[in-house]
């Protein structure tokens, strides 16, 4: 490889690199919203249903 | 009448089929530079991320001046994630720029480059809107100061682009001239399609941040409403 190759390498890798960590920032924060979607579920089924209707 | 927002799923399906033709376009179609080389297929990367990253601080301030003009509290968050995209764009534009600085001129930064320094201040910049949104208590305060603060910084973008030209800059290549690009036509068909790909992606990922930042901000809510 030359050295104009490993530099093109380097530049293409960090840009596919970054869009990557991004996307598992977001699995990180999607887990975490799913988590607290299913406690919150949990919370409002837990609740009388007086105070359901009530709101 | 409204206009409807395209689907993300087909907006994502087209930004990775753009990517696709973008990789074939530019090591398949565009030919080799003749005085830098292989090393000059960088400029398809560096210069469309630049031009996003430039896009979406925009981006930012536009929403913060919407914000400003009718106190409409969605813009916050449109704000907000369009100064964060715009971030992470900075980092890949000066991160691209310096491989290509190594690379092209045998150094990985060089103080005397107007466009290059302007690039670093303008990511500064934005980097403290950052420090500033969190050291205020979420609320209108924060919104209000947020928004000026972002608004601000747009200045300095069209500073930024065209320091290259109204300043005698040696160093840094300028392509675009009043002559029209300095390329080929394949090279400049591969760049225009590289550049509509990274535009596309970076909205879809706009897209993505926001709906993730929505969906925290109403279980935020949601929780407060619920918990005794």
């Amino acid at each position: 490889m030359s050295s104009g190759e490993k530099y093109v390498a380097a530049a293409y890798g960090v840009f596919v690199v970054v869009v990557l960590v991004w996307v598992a920032i977001l699995a990180t924060k999607l887990a975490r919203l799913e988590r607290e979607t299913g406690e919150l579920a949990r919370l409002a089924q837990a609740r009388p249903a007086g105070e359901q209707a009530d709101g | 009448m409204s206009i409807t927002k395209p689907s993300l799923t087909v907006l994502a399906w087209g930004a990775a089929a753009l990517t696709t033709l973008a990789a074939v376009m530019i090591f398949a179609v565009a030919p080799e530079d003749a005085d830098q080389g292989f090393s000059q297929k960088i400029f398809y990367v560096h210069v469309p991320i630049a031009l996003t990253a430039y896009a979406c601080f925009g981006l930012g301030a536009w929403k913060a001046y919407r914000l400003l003009a009718t106190r409409g509290e969605r813009y916050d968050l449109e704000s907000y994630t369009g100064v964060h995209l715009g971030t992470i764009f900075g980092v890949l534009t000066l991160v691209t720029g310096a491989i290509w600085a190594k690379a092209s001129w045998g150094v990985w930064w060089t103080w005397s480059s107007n466009q290059l320094v302007l690039f670093l201040v303008l990511f500064l910049f934005y980097c403290a809107y950052f420090m500033l949104r969190f050291s205020v208590e979420p609320g209108a305060r924060r919104e209000r100061i947020s928004a000026v603060y972002a608004l601000f910084g747009v200045a300095l973008i069209p500073v930024s682009f065209f320091a290259i030209r109204l300043a005698n800059d040696f160093i840094h290549p300028t392509v675009f001239t009043r002559e029209g690009p300095q390329m080929t036509g394949e090279m400049f068909a591969a760049f225009c399609v590289s550049w509509a790909s990274i535009t596309l992606l970076a909205y879809v990922m706009y897209r993505v941040e926001l709906a993730g930042k929505r969906i925290d901000a109403n279980l935020r809510d949601l929780r407060e409403a619920l918990q005794p």
